[in-house]
């Protein structure tokens, strides 16, 4: 469903990304990994249109998408996270996941106005799905909190609950397992796994954790200096000569 | 330690002395031709040496009093945190009810001045709720503001002096001109933030002014326009003559005698059913989703972009929103004025009801509120220390930063009940 194809970027006389192709299939879970500074973020700031590529193609369905404002890549269903968890600090937690769904409500000034029945009902339907989102990643009893007072850990979950109710195709996300403790990371597995299984999006996950990218991936990307290392499953990942060089060095 | 203050407090009374005892304990006089000098009257001499004291005094005790402005309790202000949500809104709609009747009610009590004052206080109600849905909501610094308010009084002066247009018919659309040049402020600066936007605002609001000051053939400059018509209420007109053929007049349809206070009344009337249109259509705006996304993009640009608001979009919206109610107040600041020129559209307007929105709590519509009636009603009061009134609203300010940062009534956000899923 989402390819990239031959994808550079160019800062200046820098070269971030050089040539890097990947594709996601649906029901699929695809990690990017590689050591820091090897343009990950890079590709992603790319593909969610925060940057517009100087080479290369990115085709989500048939549509290509390469310099396509972000609010618009995100309406087709191919929606976000950071790596450093990015949240409506003060509203609260259920109207960050509101927002969210902004453009599922009616946005006519008028009805909303009025209050009238077909707007009430479209707000109710948006409140329900926020609802189940809470429920999903346990913050319903935190609904009204201000969202910058969650723990860390729940603020992460909050972020992908955020992305969930504007009903994704594919969700990217970006290191979501930094600065997790090792039960929240399973928690984030046990998540991350049912967003595929039980919700049918394709995931593509950016991850240092390497356990946790070997536990769901269905297949690795690897990028070393802003070049295609390697690719593959991660058994094929895990034998990798050229893999293994670049993260432990030569001997 | 003691030394140090008594000696640090003999020369602060002694500066103080200096720089009072000229200024204010002698007067010039004309004396035929020339001037000559005189002592002052020996209650000022009395003032100024006290003056003098008290600074001694304080700077002495300095740090015993400080410490204890620390322990004064922060101004109490009535709390409803511990009633439940649902509860808590039902008396806060009581309680608007109740003031609302009771200012339809009061100008029939009160006299022609201080209805007359409470009208320019609705007016600067409806100003700051119109800015804070720019400043407090969708944190865009828009030091320009006030170009709107004179793009809505403009228009209505020019079109009844040109076209004859009435009040009713200059109230849309002036509300509607000005949300044009909410748009149109708000395209240039869509890609600029924080100080860079404030600068721009602020060009924009000179812009405005000096361009009516200095396009004479059309608005007459500085000399601003005068007969601006009063309201009418269903063709009744307010004024001891009818003016235009075909009306008749308030106090002869109703068979009651002349009197000049109808008018203040009436327009007393308009500014607060506008004023409370203005409070109710923004309180609702904020729990749409217009409302929500502003606080979005003051919360987190990019997050909010990754979600799928359009910039573009939420910015120019609340440019226009807010310039529309500005529109509004300026109709009736026209209205109520008879009389426009750019001098009631200068940058301190602009900086007046930024400071309101500050005092009373960004994004918070009662603390706007409060701030308005205080900011508008505590000069007049005052009005024996006029010159020093700027030097009260700037320790004002700087006490509220202090004590309250967050403004009077700082916002509160609304929960939202959510049914369980099963």
């Amino acid at each position: 469903m989402l390819e990239v194809r031959e994808l550079s970027m160019r800062f200046g006389g820098l070269l971030a990304v050089d040539q890097v192709s990947l594709d996601v299939q649906e029901h699929e879970i695809v990690s990017i990994i590689g050591p820091n500074g090897a343009g990950k973020t890079t590709v992603f700031n790319c593909m969610s249109g925060f940057y517009k590529p100087t080479g290369g193609k990115i085709l989500f369905g048939d549509k290509e998408i390469q310099g396509t404002p972000d609010y618009k890549i995100s309406r087709l269903g191919l929606v976000r996270t950071f790596q450093h968890v990015r949240l409506f600090n003060r509203m609260t937690v259920v109207e960050n996941l509101l927002v969210a769904q902004h453009r599922h409500l009616n946005t006519n000034l008028l009805a909303g106005l009025f209050k009238t029945p077909g707007y009430r009902k479209k707000e109710q339907k948006s409140l329900d799905r926020a609802a189940y989102w809470l429920k999903r990643v346990g913050l319903l009893d935190l609904a009204n909190r201000d969202a910058g007072n969650l723990a860390y850990g729940q603020q992460r979950r909050l972020e992908i609950a955020r992305c969930m109710v504007t009903e994704p195709k594919l969700l990217m996300l970006d290191e979501p397992a930094a600065g997790l403790n090792p039960a929240e990371t399973r928690e984030l597995n046990q998540l991350i796994i049912s967003l595929k299984e039980d919700y049918n999006v394709s995931v593509v996950l950016i991850e240092h954790d390497m356990s946790l990218v070997m536990e769901i991936s269905d297949r690795i990307n690897v990028i070393n200096q802003g070049r295609p290392l390697a690719k593959g499953t991660p058994d094929e990942i895990r034998h990798n000569d050229d893999v293994i060089k670049a993260y432990l060095g030569e001997a | 330690m003691a030394t140090s203050n008594l000696k640090h407090a003999l020369f602060c009374a002694i500066i103080t002395l200096v720089v009072s005892y000229p200024i204010l304990g002698f007067n010039l006089v004309s004396q035929g031709t020339s001037v000559g000098l005189e002592g002052a009257n020996p209650t000022t001499v009395t003032a100024v040496f006290l003056a003098a004291l008290a600074v001694f005094l304080f700077q002495l005790f300095r740090d015993q009093i400080m410490s204890g402005l620390g322990r004064v309790p922060k101004p109490a202000l009535p709390t409803t945190r511990n009633m439940s949500d649902a509860t808590r809104v039902r008396m806060q709609n009581l309680i608007i009810l109740f003031v609302v009747i009771g200012a339809a009610i009061w100008p029939f009590l009160a006299s022609r001045g201080s209805v007359d004052l409470a009208t320019l206080v609705l007016i600067y109600v409806m100003l700051a709720l119109g800015l804070n849905v720019v400043v407090g909501l969708a944190g865009l610094l828009d030091l320009g503001y006030v170009a709107f308010y004179a793009v809505g009084a403009y228009t209505f002066a020019l079109l009844s002096q040109y076209f004859g247009i009435s009040f009713w018919v200059a109230l849309p659309t002036g509300a509607l001109l000005a949300a044009l040049f909410g748009l149109a402020l708000g395209f240039p600066v869509l890609r600029l933030r924080g100080d860079y936007l404030a600068i721009v605002t602020l060009g924009f609001g000179e812009i405005i002014r000096i361009l009516l000051n200095n396009w004479t053939s059309l608005t007459g400059g500085p000399n601003g326009i005068g007969g601006i018509p009063d309201p009418t209420l269903f063709g009744m007109e307010f004024g001891r003559r009818v003016k235009e053929e075909g009306n008749i007049s308030f106090h002869d349809f109703f068979g009651i005698a002349y009197d000049s206070t109808h008018k203040i009344i009436f327009l007393y009337l308009i500014a607060l059913v506008l004023a409370v249109m203005t409070f109710f259509a923004i309180r609702r705006l904020m729990q749409m989703p217009v409302g929500r996304s502003w606080e979005a993009l003051r919360e987190d640009e990019i997050a909010a972009r990754s979600l799928g608001l359009s910039r573009t979009g939420v910015k120019l919206s609340a440019f226009t929103i807010g310039a529309f109610f500005a529109g509004f107040a300026g109709t009736v600041f026209a209205s109520k004025q008879g009389f426009i020129s750019p001098e009631s559209f200068v940058f301190l307007e602009s900086a007046i009801i930024l400071a309101i929105v500050v005092l009373g709590g960004m994004g918070s519509q009662f603390g706007v509120i409060l701030a308005a009636i205080a900011v508008t009603i505590l000069p007049e009061l005052a009005r024996e220390f006029s010159e020093y009134r700027m030097l009260i609203f700037g320790a004002a300010m700087v006490l509220m930063m202090v004590w309250r940062p967050q403004g009077l009534l700082p916002m509160r956000r609304i929960h939202i009940h959510l049914d369980k899923p099963e």
